[in-house]
């Protein structure tokens, strides 16, 4: 498959490799990744495992999944059960549990609750059904955000009614700048958030090495991305230098996608503050739709009931989401919460850092264990 | 759902200036092409772009996809080396 095949080349993993090791030397070294992709991508490839062990990589807020609070879940759902309400959702959060369930269990008790891949498909769902009211739960960071505004621009554009959006989307610059600030971690540089760029560029990271004095390499979601941003972030701090730097050229341009910032601006706000399961509430970090487009809101057309719910006591998805604990160190990982019966969001989503370990990590972790090598 | 995959556009549609048809691994579908069509700047059939939840997102630059490449294999004797012990019969 092209522009993906030729970035999981063994042999030149093996030779980024090996510079790796040659840079790293005898220091040990963690970088923070902060996106689910990268999530997904280092334990599907057991990056971890071709690295030497000195150096760790750590496990940041990149999923948008995860970090919706159990109160917002409930918030959807009570949307989903309103009478003639056509709810539509991505995937992964039909399992994510609220205080009272999931969506899943309420589409089997009646509820009429879809999968969509786009947006899009939600509207052209309302198009199709002018008697239901369909409404789209937009999850994601600057990714998914834009999308989500063209679809309401032309929500607006082709006189559609009968749609609107229950809002979730988050920015990434707040919960980084929460992670930096945090005294529980110690991080010797970033792997940025290479789909996120592509819309809000290189630029927003540079307060990293300004302000914090850590170095970030944009990165890719093969293998060859993710090893040779680590080799490019060694090599940084091996010539003294502290920047912002892109590994992903051929997909993310310095100024991101000026059209996506565009209608992200002419669509949505920020909302003052915004609960991030985990982190608790953070300025300035989410989005919700401007007033213009209030007939467009969900959140302005129906009741939510808008309660908080604490995560389960059990619960450490907050410490994982923060790279403070791995997901292996959590006390009811693989016991009581699994992919099949998830406690927490991280298990949920496919990129969650639990569910990446439980689905892809166990067996290498237990063969390097068994190799004597670090797990 | 944050996975973006490379797909190459096989058709244009003629009406709708947003849309286009995307071929992702042998799968085709239609996808908005809004984010990356501006004033006199289209897409062409053929071109490589990025694709999420239904969107393109950017295009593929494949001037900078091969220097990405080039990058390792300019890694030299490292490179070199392994290519040599691939080819390597065992003992």
């Amino acid at each position: 498959m092209r522009f993906v095949s030729e970035y999981r080349d063994p042999v030149a993993a093996r030779a980024l490799t090996s510079a790796i090791t040659e840079l790293a030397g005898d220091d040990s070294f963690k970088f923070m990744e902060v996106c689910g992709g990268h999530t997904h991508t280092i334990y599907r490839h057991g990056i971890e495992h071709v690295l030497p062990p000195s150096i760790e990589l750590v496990h940041g807020p990149g999923c948008p999944v995860c970090v919706i609070p159990m109160g917002r879940v409930d918030d959807a759902i009570a949307v989903a059960e309103q009478p003639g309400v056509t709810f539509t959702t991505f995937g992964d959060m039909m399992r994510v549990p609220g205080g009272n369930g999931t969506l899943l269990e309420a589409k089997a008790r009646g509820a009429d609750i879809r999968f969509v891949y786009s947006p899009m498909d939600a509207l052209e769902l309302a198009q199709a059904n002018p008697d239901r009211e369909v409404v789209f739960f937009a999850v994601g960071f600057e990714t998914t955000a834009p999308s989500t505004a063209l679809t309401v621009l032309r929500a607006r554009d082709q006189g559609v009614t009968n749609f609107a959006v229950f809002c979730n989307h988050v920015t990434i610059v707040p919960p980084l700048r929460a992670i930096l600030s945090s005294p529980d971690l110690r991080l010797d540089g970033f792997i940025g958030p290479g789909h996120v760029s592509t819309v809000v560029g290189n630029r927003p990271y540079r307060f990293i090495p300004a302000e914090f004095d850590k170095p970030l390499v944009t990165a890719g979601f093969e293998p060859l991305d993710v090893l040779q941003a680590v080799a490019m972030l060694l090599t940084q701090i091996r010539e003294g230098r502290c920047e912002v730097e892109n590994q992903y050229s051929r997909v993310v341009r310095d100024e991101g996608n000026p059209r996506a910032l565009e209608v992200l601006a002419e669509v949505f706000e920020l909302r003052p503050h915004f609960e991030w399961r985990g982190l608790g509430f953070i300025v300035n970090s989410a989005l919700r739709l401007r007033a213009d487009f209030a007939q467009w809101d969900a959140e302005r057309r129906y009741e939510v009931p808008g309660v908080r719910v604490a995560d389960p006591k059990a619960c450490q998805c907050g410490e994982v989401l923060k790279g403070v604990i791995k997901p292996w160190e959590c006390k009811v990982f693989g016991t009581a919460c699994t992919p099949e019966t998830p406690i927490g969001t991280c298990m949920v989503s496919s990129e969650g850092a639990c569910a990446a370990y439980y689905n892809f990590g166990r067996l290498h972790r237990d063969a390097a264990v068994s190799l004597g090598r670090k797990g | 759902m944050c996975l973006g995959l490379p797909g190459q556009i096989v058709d244009v549609d003629g009406v709708d200036a947003h849309r286009a048809t995307v071929d992702v691994s042998g799968v085709q579908r239609a996808v908005n092409i809004g984010l990356i069509v501006t004033e006199g700047e289209s897409v062409s059939v053929g071109e490589w772009v990025l694709v999420h939840v239904g969107f393109a997102m950017s295009k593929i630059d494949e001037e900078e996809a091969r220097q990405t490449l080039d990058f390792v294999r300019e890694l030299g004797s490292a490179y070199d080396d392994e290519i040599a012990d691939f080819g390597r019969p065992t003992g």
